[in-house]
């Protein structure tokens, strides 16, 4: 039986650790709240990016950017996997997540893969486990800049152009509410056209709808389609895409550019990874921190608990002491 | 072919949303020269230099300072995706004079090791700002 002042100190050390956490739960909420904040204000430009790439992707021929083309791929084909961890860990599984996600996506696939790691966790984790690692980036998310994505982006479109890797993928937690975080596989490149095409369908069928019912042969249904409402396009039914590829003259306008197609994609592309990698990182940001603050939250609990355990468990000892030395004196006065 | 009645206009930067609205004109620093875009535009694609944007809702005007960045033009659409981009009202104005003080200085005084791009490039901006501001305050 473990004596009264070792129990004191266990609880007092109990204690201790419980006011780590709760101080570390505040800190992480007060993150939280600033990187929600920041990712939040990103999305829009990562969406508007993608409806632009992908309504511009259904008009031009891959062949006219190497980031859009699509190589065979055989067991001799090379995949960069960027896997987005955190720096620090007292956050649950979201480390392990993200680990496990990418770990399960290497196992699956038969190429070769080489890791683009960000963060010291997944640095620490496969760097130790001698996988083969193209380049890693730590101690960024202290203090997160736009600079960092353009980094990372530019060593993955090097890999890319320069053969080293014939896709890239991006492995990362989403931030979906403060209580759940999603982990993602994502492609990067080469830019996967059929995948933007699936998820801007609607916003191109709503195009393709609004852009038909000018074309004269159409008009008076379109019209009626349309009935009066500008935004009918918006539940634009396959009905109304099958019209669509019925006049390819209308939906197939290519757009004019300035200064060049060439010049733009030159720009545009780079630019869109870019975003993409910033709003991963912003996103495993403010993940990171929710996790955390679940993790703190969930450690001050528990802490609590085991205080109360403690302290009930230290009282019975206190309480048998005192029984034991009572009857100590008694049978000690009978004796006499 | 009907002309819509007007455009829809999104001004996003890598950090925020900054416009989301429907507007009757707008007028788009290109990669070759201002462009004036009004309901019905053709479809074009166009990258932004430093400048200054504006767009018209009925007799209102509205201006921003833009640098850098990509256009969208629908005919009844436009998205810019802005590397920075700046509302007239949220111009530091002294900056703004501080940084155009600064890269003149550096224009008329070229050293060696200097880049004189990026000087030129900050000047326009700071120009554009200025610009921008002094249209905000001539307005209120």
């Amino acid at each position: 039986m473990p004596s009264l002042i070792d129990l004191r100190r266990r609880i007092r050390a109990v204690k201790n650790t419980q006011q780590i956490t709760k101080a570390m739960k505040m800190v992480a909420a007060s993150k939280l709240r600033r990187a929600q904040e920041r990712i939040v204000n990103a999305r829009p430009y990562a969406v508007q990016m993608q409806r632009v790439l992908s309504s511009v992707a259904t008009r031009v021929d891959p062949s006219i950017h190497p980031l859009l083309i699509v190589r065979e791929r055989g067991p001799e084909s090379k995949t960069l996997v960027v896997v987005v961890t955190a720096d620090k860990g007292l956050c649950g599984s979201f480390n392990t997540n993200v680990i496990k996600a990418a770990g399960a996506f290497i196992a699956q696939t038969t190429e070769q893969c080489r890791l683009g790691l960000v963060g010291r966790k997944g640095r620490d984790f496969f760097g130790r486990r001698g996988f083969a690692v193209m380049f890693e980036q730590i101690g960024i998310f202290q203090k997160l800049r736009y600079q960092d994505a353009q980094t990372i982006a530019q060593l993955a479109i090097d890999a890319f152009t320069s053969g080293d890797a014939d896709r890239v993928m991006l492995t990362y937690n989403e931030f979906k509410s403060v209580m759940s975080q999603r982990v993602v596989v994502d492609q990067l490149l080469p830019i996967a056209r059929a995948e933007i095409d699936d998820t801007s369908m609607t916003a191109t069928a709503a195009e393709r709808g609004e852009r038909l019912r000018p074309a004269p042969s159409e008009q008076s249904r379109g019209a009626a389609s349309g009935g009066g409402a500008p935004r009918a396009g918006d539940e634009a039914a396959p009905a109304e895409r099958d019209r669509g590829a019925g006049a390819p003259g209308v939906n197939n306008v290519d757009y004019l550019y300035e200064p060049s197609a060439q010049e733009i994609f030159n720009q545009l592309l780079p630019r869109y990874i870019e975003v993409q990698i910033y709003r991963a990182l912003l996103e495993s940001n403010a993940a990171f921190f929710a996790a955390q603050m679940t993790a703190m939250d969930t450690a001050t609990k528990n802490s609590a608990e085991m205080i109360a355990d403690l302290t009930l468990y230290m009282n019975k000892v206190r309480q048998a002491a005192i029984t034991r030395e009572i009857i100590e004196v008694v049978s000690g006065a009978e004796a006499l | 072919m009907p002309i819509p009645p007007n455009i829809h206009l999104q001004i996003v930067s890598a950090d925020r949303s900054l416009v989301s609205e429907q507007v009757d004109e707008v007028q788009i620093p290109g990669a070759d020269g201002y462009l004036g875009v009004l309901p019905g535009h053709t479809p074009l694609l166009t990258t932004l230099q430093v400048g200054q944007l504006w767009y018209r809702q009925g007799p209102e005007k509205h201006y921003l300072s833009i640098a850098f960045g990509f256009a969208e033009i629908q005919p009844d659409r436009v998205t810019i995706l802005a590397q920075i981009a700046e509302k007239a009202d949220e111009i530091d104005i002294a900056r703004a004079e501080l940084a155009k003080k600064r890269a003149e200085e550096r224009m008329t005084r070229p050293t060696v090791d200097m880049d004189f791009e990026r000087a030129r490039i900050a000047l326009l901006k700071a120009l554009a700002r200025l610009q921008v501001a002094s249209r905000a305050r001539i307005r209120s």
